[in-house]
């Protein structure tokens, strides 16, 4: 009895138009709130969600707000339509195209789920003639430790930003020491300091001595990425005694010495790093003559595999990416400062083609059902 | 009698459009109709001196024309002339226009609106200067009326001092002074220069004489704005459009007074300008014309026709045509006579064919796909409705389409005309647009999109109009709006679809992400979502007819959001600025919308007419089969 309501009621008409009113209404909130809070913070809490519970901002009255997130109504939505399916519709020829259509939108939506949960950015910054086999994270940092071997390979450990938070203590078999993080702050800057006597450092070792930490607010846009810091203490035998600060602002890395061995330490944009390599040839920023609207970027790439003996020669410009080892290259921007860089988008993404198959099955499908039900109409007319 | 009537209207009207195609007249005989066909490159593009003028105007004050405060008008290339060739005198022309309180009384004004001369505003230029640069710093979407007033008026200053500079330094009032002047002092000058670099005796006077004209090109020619000196690069035979500045380097570099053949043409129509001899000075752009005909025959082609396009001005006509078929669809729909109706048909085609025309031509002059920025997205919105319209008149005959067809027509050419006031409307594309492909797909599937979906509302709109207002909406006319509502709902669910997937598609091409949540994407989304509703609640018979006609009606909300309103909120990669009056017309449209939907919620006993009266109650059975 309640089962066959319950089955009723995943597979009523009704649920669907519920669910697709509560996506526009979600939709429209999510937009809303895009200008106070920034695209970042709400694809994460209203479109990437089970529940939305957040805030917005209306005539500068924070109103609260507790919906169902993107999620919730897209796995309903999808339960609905599969449902439905079994149960309302059967198999008819005449409907073949609502079917396509239908699947078009399972895909689009699995897909979309997929999408948001394996999709990898990151970029390669390259001036021309620079060989690089790793690309960075937009967002995520991490604290490297690097051994100077002296031979053609470094031994590098990378610890990423969910291990870094005040307290905590990090070991690794690769390291003859341990790491204790003092403080961590997640958005910062640094400052030199003033030179008055009673200023101390951030830290007692290093560059941090001379240097002191402005804790900021997190960046919430996407336009800018947090630049964190961390005061960081090394535990252990022969190690040198004191803090260190490590600091996104800080390129040039720390050196010190365990015993005879010489370690660095960084904290930078975490790595990616891939079994090839990509060199800039050459970067071309094209404008419209007398202007500075620019017309067209494109880099020539050579691509070095060793594995597979592959070495090839790419050009990759706007629209027109390179997609190679389970990646696309895309020419991500340029710095003003130097007309020499190039700076590529790199995205990991193993449901890229589902929006596509979506797209095909979803338009074939509705054109077929549209003319079918034309043609059907169109016969009825003559007959009368 | 009367079918030849309702062509006789169309034939005169056709006569009016082309009457039309003739260039405006000479003024004192001075043919700057033909002045205005010159090409130029401003904003990375060849444009004649016609759009030059009047991109420059927009942007000086709002509009492309002058009008004095005698009420006489002068033409757009007319009033560059005077600009270029007697710059004094454009400085006592009222062009600005200063009409905020706290800025008139800033500028010690008096009250009102009020036309001022680039001579009235010069002694407060530091302090405009001064206002103008803090406001800058503040972020547009932020400013106060007051902030964006001073800005507006600040870069209109600047833009008309750049364009006074685009020949010559301005100081020597008139092209021939200032090579004459070049002419003196280079000779002499270089023998100094060279006595000098040889270590022997030099005239020092002569030396300081050069660089001084030398400084004052150099200072010109950072402001200069258009590039009118067009010539082939030594070296591969390119074209090549210079500044004046780069002219006078080459001079100096080649030690040659060789001046190209443009500069020549310049002088010769400055000289009759000044002296006001409009033969010589017609004569003097004839003979520059058949020049670039010889030698530049691709850049002076494009410039003519777009002077010729501008002078057209297709939009605007179609728009006043639109205006009088809606008319005669109004009356024909209660006076019933068939001519009236045949006759606003045939005027909504002529509008139509006028629309098709200007669009075709935009597209092949500017070698792009119909829709590449706001103001073209509302031409062809404007276009898939009226077609939409004609299809659905030649079905159903009632006069109700050409109604639907005209008002979308009118409305959204008038839209696009504000929009024509922001500045160029064939601006080039930056890098990430610069792609034909998904141009034509992408925002063209979204433009056909959204004209479907105000075509539908439109006629929900007349299906509640008619029902609470008159006695006409009988089981018939309800009947055939119910299924043209239904059929023109199916295409705007395909072409939104498609169109914001196929957006999606373009994103992941260019920057590796389908789907950023971003406010347009958003937009073009709940579209989809609200058609998804109309289908479905149509489908599962969950509302009522008249509960389907306002649901297709708040898609003309949703649609407008999708098009304007997320281009307000001021964030986004797809934002395209600011626009502060057209929130205030959103804002209009969406409550007049409403209140449409508040008529068709009213029980029907306060309707004139409704076939579900005649019988009972019960919810209706709609004659579309599922």
């Amino acid at each position: 009895m309640w089962l066959d309501k319950l089955i009723n009621a995943l597979t009523s008409i009704r649920l669907t138009v519920l669910c697709l009113a509560l996506a526009i209404v979600l939709v429209f909130l999510g937009t809303l709130a895009q200008v106070d809070k920034g695209i970042f913070i709400v694809q994460k809490e209203f479109f990437q969600s089970i529940i939305v519970i957040s805030d917005l901002r209306i005539l500068n009255h924070k109103v609260p707000i507790i919906f169902p997130g993107g999620y919730l109504i897209g796995l309903i939505l999808i339960i609905n339509l599969i449902a439905a399916h079994f149960k309302r519709f059967g198999f008819h020829l005449q409907k073949i195209g609502l079917l396509l259509t239908h699947f078009g939108i399972l895909v689009l939506l699995v897909g979309q789920i997929l999408i948001d949960h394996l999709h990898i950015e990151s970029s390669i910054r390259l001036v021309e003639g620079e060989s690089k086999n790793y690309s960075e994270s937009y967002t995520k940092c991490e604290l490297a430790f690097v051994k100077i071997s002296g031979a053609d390979f470094d031994i590098v450990v990378s610890i990423p930003e969910s291990y870094l938070y005040k307290g905590n203590v990090i070991r690794h078999p690769q390291m003859p020491y341990e790491i204790r993080i003092n403080e961590y702050y997640e958005n910062s800057q640094i400052e030199r300091l003033s030179g008055q006597s009673n200023e101390r450092g951030a830290a007692t070792l290093g560059i941090g001595a001379s240097l002191r930490v402005i804790p900021l607010p997190p960046i919430t846009t996407t336009d800018r990425r947090n630049a964190p810091s961390a005061i960081i203490e090394l535990i252990g035998n022969n190690v040198p005694k004191g803090t260190w600060l490590v600091s996104f602002f800080l390129d040039d890395g720390q050196t010190f010495n365990v015993g005879n061995e010489q370690w660095q330490m960084f904290l930078r944009p975490e790595r990616y790093y891939k079994p090839y390599y990509i060199t800039l040839l050459d970067f071309t920023h094209e404008k419209y003559p007398g202007t500075d609207i620019p017309k067209n970027f494109s880099s020539r790439v050579k691509l070095t595999n060793p594995q597979t003996k592959e070495e090839r020669e790419v050009l990759i410009y706007m629209n027109n990416p390179l997609r190679y080892g389970g990646e696309t290259y895309y020419q991500g921007s340029f710095d003003p400062g130097d007309d020499r860089v190039s700076i590529l988008q790199v995205v990991k993404n193993p449901a890229w083609t589902t929006p596509y198959i979506a797209c095909a099955l979803v338009g074939f499908g509705m054109a077929l059902h549209f003319i079918l039900k034309l043609s059907a109409f169109v016969k009825e007319q003559k007959k009368r | 009698m009367k079918k030849w009537l309702s062509y006789l209207i169309v034939l005169l009207l056709g006569l009016w459009v082309l009457a039309s195609l003739r260039p405006p007249a000479p003024r004192n005989g001075f043919d700057y109709a033909n002045f205005g066909k010159l090409p130029a490159l401003l904003n990375g593009r060849i444009q004649p001196l016609d759009s030059v003028s009047r991109n420059c105007l927009l942007q000086i004050r709002s509009k492309p024309s002058v009008r004095l405060k005698n009420g006489e008008t002068l033409l757009p290339s007319e009033w560059l002339a005077e600009v270029l060739f007697n710059p004094s005198k454009a400085d006592d022309r009222e062009i600005f226009v200063v009409d905020h309180l706290e800025l008139l009384g800033l500028l010690k004004l008096g009250e009102g609106k009020q036309l001022v001369s680039f001579d009235q505003l010069k002694p407060h230029f530091a302090e405009i200067e001064k206002q103008a640069q803090r406001a800058q710093q503040v972020e547009p979407a932020r400013r106060t009326t007051f902030e964006k007033q001073v800005v507006k008026l600040y870069s209109g200053l600047v833009v008309f001092q750049k364009l006074k500079n685009s020949l010559y330094p301005e100081e020597y009032g008139s092209l021939q002074t200032a090579i004459t002047d070049l002419k003196a002092n280079l000779g002499s000058g270089l023998e100094a220069f060279r006595a000098k670099e040889s270590n022997k005796e030099f005239n020092q006077e002569n030396l300081n004489k050069l660089v001084q004209t030398l400084q004052k090109w150099e200072m010109a020619s950072q402001m200069a704005y258009p590039r009118l000196i067009l010539v082939k690069e030594l070296k591969q035979g390119n074209s090549q459009w210079l500044s004046h500045g780069e002219v006078v380097n080459q001079i100096i570099h080649n030690e040659s007074l060789n001046l190209p053949r443009a500069i020549d043409a310049y002088i010769a129509m400055n000289v009759a300008y000044q002296k006001n001899d409009p033969n010589g000075f017609n004569k003097a752009v004839l003979d520059y014309q058949q020049w670039l005909a010889t030698n530049f025959p691709e850049q002076f082609s494009k410039s003519k026709s777009e002077s010729f396009f501008n002078n057209f001005a297709p939009f605007a006509k179609a728009r006043e045509i639109y205006l009088l078929a809606f008319l005669f669809a109004c009356i024909s729909l209660f006076n019933l006579t068939e001519w009236l109706r045949k006759s606003s048909f045939n005027i909504l085609a002529l509008a139509f064919i006028i629309h098709t025309f200007g669009i075709i031509y935009r597209m092949t002059l500017e070698g792009r796909p119909p829709v590449t920025n706001l103001y073209s997205s509302a031409v062809f919105v404007g276009w898939t409705i009226a077609l939409i319209g004609l299809i659905v008149e030649r079905a159903y005959p009632y006069g109700i389409s050409v109604l639907v067809a005209a008002v979308g027509g009118f409305t959204t050419q008038i839209i696009a005309h504000y929009l024509s006031l922001t500045g160029d409307t064939m601006e080039v594309l930056r890098a990430v647009l610069d792609t034909n492909f998904w141009l034509a797909t992408h925002v063209v599937t979204i433009a056909l999109g959204y004209g479907a979906v105000y075509v539908a509302g439109l006629f929900a709109i007349v299906y509640i109009l008619l029902g609470v207002f008159t006695k006409r909406l009988t089981k018939e006319i309800a009947s055939l709006l119910n299924r043209v509502v239904y059929g023109v709902m199916c295409f705007a669910i395909l072409f939104s679809f498609l169109g914001t997937v196929l957006g999606g598609i373009w994103a992941d091409q260019s920057w590796g992400r389908f789907w950023g949540w971003d406010p347009k994407e958003n937009g073009a989304l709940i579209i989809v979502l609200w058609t998804a509703i109309f289908l479905h609640c149509r489908w599962g018979k969950l509302v009522s007819e008249r509960g389907l006609m306002n649901l297709a009606i708040f898609g003309n909300i949703v649609t407008s959001w999708s098009w304007f309103g997320v281009n307000m909120l001021g964030v986004g990669l797809h934002s395209y600025g600011f626009m502060d009056t057209a929130v205030f017309w959103l804002i209009v449209f969406i409550a007049s919308q409403l209140a449409i939907i508040g008529l068709g919620s009213l029980p029907l006993r306060f309707w004139k007419s409704h076939p579900e009266q005649a019988y009972s109650q019960t919810p209706n059975k709609s004659p579309q089969t599922e």
